[in-house]
């Protein structure tokens, strides 16, 4: 009880005027950043850091973490209403928020997602006010074979994804894969895959910089395609009665809404991990885990759900590394520890015992912040609706804008504005001849994390993979990652079965 | 997302957020100053030595207003330093790209010729600190010395794991002395940080680590973790009970230094601004502090004589990785 107790001082701090005025701006701010395409909570943070200096330290910390809030909220709606992922970490969120929002049920999406990461925010922040402590030490025994055993897991989640045609979904995780292995190689430090001896390649290839080519480009020339200049309006409307309807259809997603809750706060305090593949691994589960997984990617309320929850439940559980080992478990993370450090605040074991104030403080105030990224982000969504009111013919320059901008803000560098342009096309290409194209997305994520992950175990067992079935944490979540990948063999092979017998 | 810092112009613009930085006519007989934010790279992961020390000192410039445009860090730490060094060696605006750097600003363009980066070809800013290292184990082991931590280590052979930085790195050089001065055989496996690294130690999923004071202090506080012996000429006041391994019998002295410098091409007026910066940010009351807490030693080098200094310690480099055979 005495968490409970620390908690509710934590509530006083983030309730006082100044503290609370800062939320409010904070998540308004970040809402705004994170619909902005290529623009994040990153960004947000690093950009407001410098004001911070004008508050004392706790307000300052309150205020970044508001504007990580309200960015993860933010992240879902340019996902919805334009297609293009406005966050790494809401990638997932496009699979069937974008068919959601073409089907004119655009605000149901937004709702779905409000709600998820309200849901998300608030299970996050149970589970941190009830079990910080201890999971910090798990997080710290979590080694490469543990980190490489999740890995596997998210592609395990994947398999199901592209659909009916294996060969094909192969093809896009293995293209996935090349393409995050371009760059300097972390455990040689000799240059990998750098193409015609470009210099852009060094960095690696961005994996923004495919989906935002994936699904802002090449979305936009289909639909062009499809339109044949017509100008096309999608139907979309809000009113009062929609959203009490939506309300009912979400509470049958709450299983959905728990797992990718559970699940993003896991995969959030593992210190290599972060919000985008915890939302990309619950979308997966979900998916895998569903009654009717065809209907997956064409607009089930689900697949907005999962990735929602996971990914705003992750921003909390990122936190828990960051305060206690003092090493972030995400980008955005990395600042707000830049930030403590000038506050006098040293990240690390002793945080938890020293500045008790400072950390319930903060976590109260991320919970504070969720529930105002609620409200403001609800308030805003017939404005959101109406710019799914504007013609194509206007929209589809605004969206291209939208990315370049998208592509070239990451890195500042043109290379991968180029680069953007022809994953685009390529894209376009490729979903013609009916590729699908969330497994190379997913490869080009958790590729660049299980390599070196699994290059380490097998330098620490000397090349015996034994290792990945001799440690318990690493062995469960390898042997469910294996029953994940057999899972939709099974299926076929059962329905196989069944089918002859019925006929 | 990973150079998150770098876009702070075009966002404020973009956003319209008003934070006022746009850019003001400059009048030429004034002396340089930037006139957008001022890349900082990062030679190294999240979370390590360097990257916690430029975080440091952007905070330090930020909060003392020392420049009237923001420093953004922006880690780089493919390669042992080679993702840096090219990024900064091709910057497209020398004027406003910065690095932090490490000893890898020697080693690596030493092992990897083909990324032809010439040091001498860069800008002098000034050397912040000399970081030291001590030799690590994680308390559960109940290795109180060297002695023991060697018997230990030999009874393993090459299941005995070393974590460190990356291939070739500061952190395997004093790997490859502990093995040869020892007759030991442990394993090194590279991670990407510092940071990390001493995660590893106090997860037990590492034997033993080379981690500079900053980057196990948390740990060391929180009980988790040991220094057996310290590679400086005199014992470390954060650290009395360990010895040096001088004092043991083991003549061998490893510092790394921590140094700003200036993309090759920068303008002099740039060079001398950011001299002049550094030099404050090193007389700051905050990084001397910072120093003290973090162990870390030496005087602020800048202009020739870091010059000097590179190519001193680059020959240094040179003899021990031919030693350990990385290099011929």
């Amino acid at each position: 009880m005495e968490i409970l107790s620390l908690l509710l001082d934590g509530f006083a701090v983030a309730f006082e005027p100044l503290n609370l005025a800062l939320i409010v701006f904070g998540c308004a701010v970040g809402l705004f950043i994170g619909a902005m395409p290529g623009l994040g909570s990153v960004n947000g943070v690093a950009i407001l850091l410098p004001m911070t200096f004008l508050v004392p330290p706790t307000g300052a910390i309150i205020f970044l973490a508001a504007i990580y809030y309200g960015a993860m909220y933010g992240g879902a709606i340019s996902s919805i209403m334009l297609g293009i992922p406005g966050a790494s970490t809401a990638v997932a969120t496009t699979f069937d928020g974008r068919p959601m929002a073409m089907k004119g049920d655009a605000d149901k999406a937004l709702i779905a997602a409000a709600t998820a990461s309200f849901v998300g925010g608030t299970i996050s922040v149970i589970l941190f006010t009830t079990i910080a402590p201890p999971l910090a030490d798990v997080a710290l025994t979590f080694g490469a074979p543990e980190i490489f055993a999740l890995m596997l897991m998210a592609f395990a989640t994947f398999v199901g994804l592209g659909g009916d045609d294996i060969p094909k979904t192969l093809f896009s995780i293995f293209i996935g894969l090349v393409f995050g292995a371009v760059g300097l190689d972390i455990v040689s430090g000799e240059p990998r895959l750098i193409i015609g001896g470009i210099p852009g390649f060094f960095h690696g290839i961005n994996f923004l910089v495919l989906a935002i080519g994936i699904y802002g480009i090449a979305e936009m020339l289909w639909t062009i395609e499809v339109s044949k200049g017509d100008v096309m309006i999608s139907q979309a409307s809000v009113s009062v009665k929609r959203t009490l309807a939506t309300m009912k259809e979400l509470v049958g997603t709450w299983k959905t809404m728990v797992m990718g809750s559970v699940l993003g706060y896991f995969v959030g305090i593992l210190p290599a991990a972060g919000a985008t593949p915890g939302a990309l691994m619950a979308y997966g589960i979900a998916k895998t885990g569903a009654k009717d997984p065809s209907s997956y990617g064409k607009g089930n309320i689900n697949g907005v759900v999962a990735p929602e929850s996971a990914n705003n439940a992750a921003s909390t559980g990122s936190m828990l590394p960051m305060l206690t080992l003092g090493i972030p478990g995400s980008p955005t993370t990395a600042i707000l520890l830049g930030g403590m450090v000038i506050w006098g605040l040293e990240p690390g074991p002793m945080l938890f015992i020293e500045h008790k104030e400072f950390v319930w403080g903060l976590i109260a105030s991320l919970y504070a912040a969720n529930l105002f990224a609620l409200v403001i982000n609800i308030a805003f969504i017939p404005a959101f609706i109406w710019v799914l009111k504007l013609p194509f013919t206007i929209l589809a320059p605004v969206i291209f804008i939208l990315c370049v901008v998208g592509g070239f803000v990451p890195t500042m560098d043109m290379h991968d504005v180029w680069l953007m342009l022809v994953f685009g096309v390529v894209g376009y290409l490729m979903r013609k001849l009916d590729y699908p194209m969330a497994p190379a997305v997913l490869a080009i994520v958790l590729g660049p994390l299980a390599e070196p992950a699994l290059r380490q175990s097998l330098l620490i067992s000397s090349g015996s993979f034994s290792i990945f079935f001799t440690r318990p944490f690493a062995s469960a979540i390898i042997v469910t990652a294996i029953i994940l990948i057999l899972l939709p063999v099974l299926k076929i092979i059962y329905e196989k079965i069944k089918k002859p017998a019925a006929a | 997302m990973r150079n998150f810092g770098t876009k702070i112009l075009s966002l404020s613009v973009a956003l319209g957020l008003g934070l006022g930085f746009a850019a003001a006519p400059v009048d030429s007989a004034q002396a340089w100053e930037p006139k957008k934010p001022v890349e900082f790279v990062v030679m190294a992961g999240k979370g390590g030595g360097a990257d916690k020390a430029v975080r440091f000192i952007q905070s330090i410039i930020a909060k003392n207003k020392m420049s009237s445009k923001p420093f953004s860090p922006v880690n780089k730490p493919g390669g042992s330093g080679a993702e840096a060094l090219i990024h900064v060696k091709n910057a497209s605006d020398p004027d406003h790209t910065l690095m932090f750097t490490l000893n890898s600003f020697y080693t690596t363009p030493l092992r990897q010729p083909s990324l032809k980066v010439n040091i001498e070809t860069f800008t002098p800013v000034g050397r912040m600190a000399e970081d030291t290292f001590l030799l690590w184990v994680n308390k559960d082991s109940g290795i109180k010395n060297v002695d023991q931590f060697v018997k230990a280590a030999k009874a393993a052979g090459n299941k005995w794991i070393m974590a460190g930085t990356g291939k070739n790195s500061e952190d395997n050089i004093l790997t490859d002395f502990l093995n040869k001065a020892y007759g030991l055989n442990m394993k090194y496996v590279p991670y990407k940080g510092g940071g990390r690294v001493a995660k590893e130690l106090a997860g037990n999923n590492a034997n033993s680590t080379v981690n500079n004071p900053s980057e196990q202090l948390g740990f060391y506080q929180a009980g988790k973790t040991v220094p057996l012996a310290a590679f400086t000429p005199t014992r470390l006041p954060l650290f009395k009970d360990a010895p040096t391994f001088k004092e043991i019998g083991k003549d061998f002295v490893y510092f790394m230094q921590r140094t700003v410098v200036g993309a090759p091409g920068m303008s002099k007026g740039a060079a001398a601004y950011y001299q002049g910066l550094f030099k404050k940010v090193f007389n700051s009351k905050e990084w001397q502090g910072y120093m003290k807490k973090k162990s870390l030693q030496g005087e602020f080098l800048t202009g020739d004589a870091l010059m000097k200094y590179w190519l001193v310690q680059r020959e240094v480099q040179r003899g021990m990785l031919k030693k350990m055979g990385a290099i011929k």
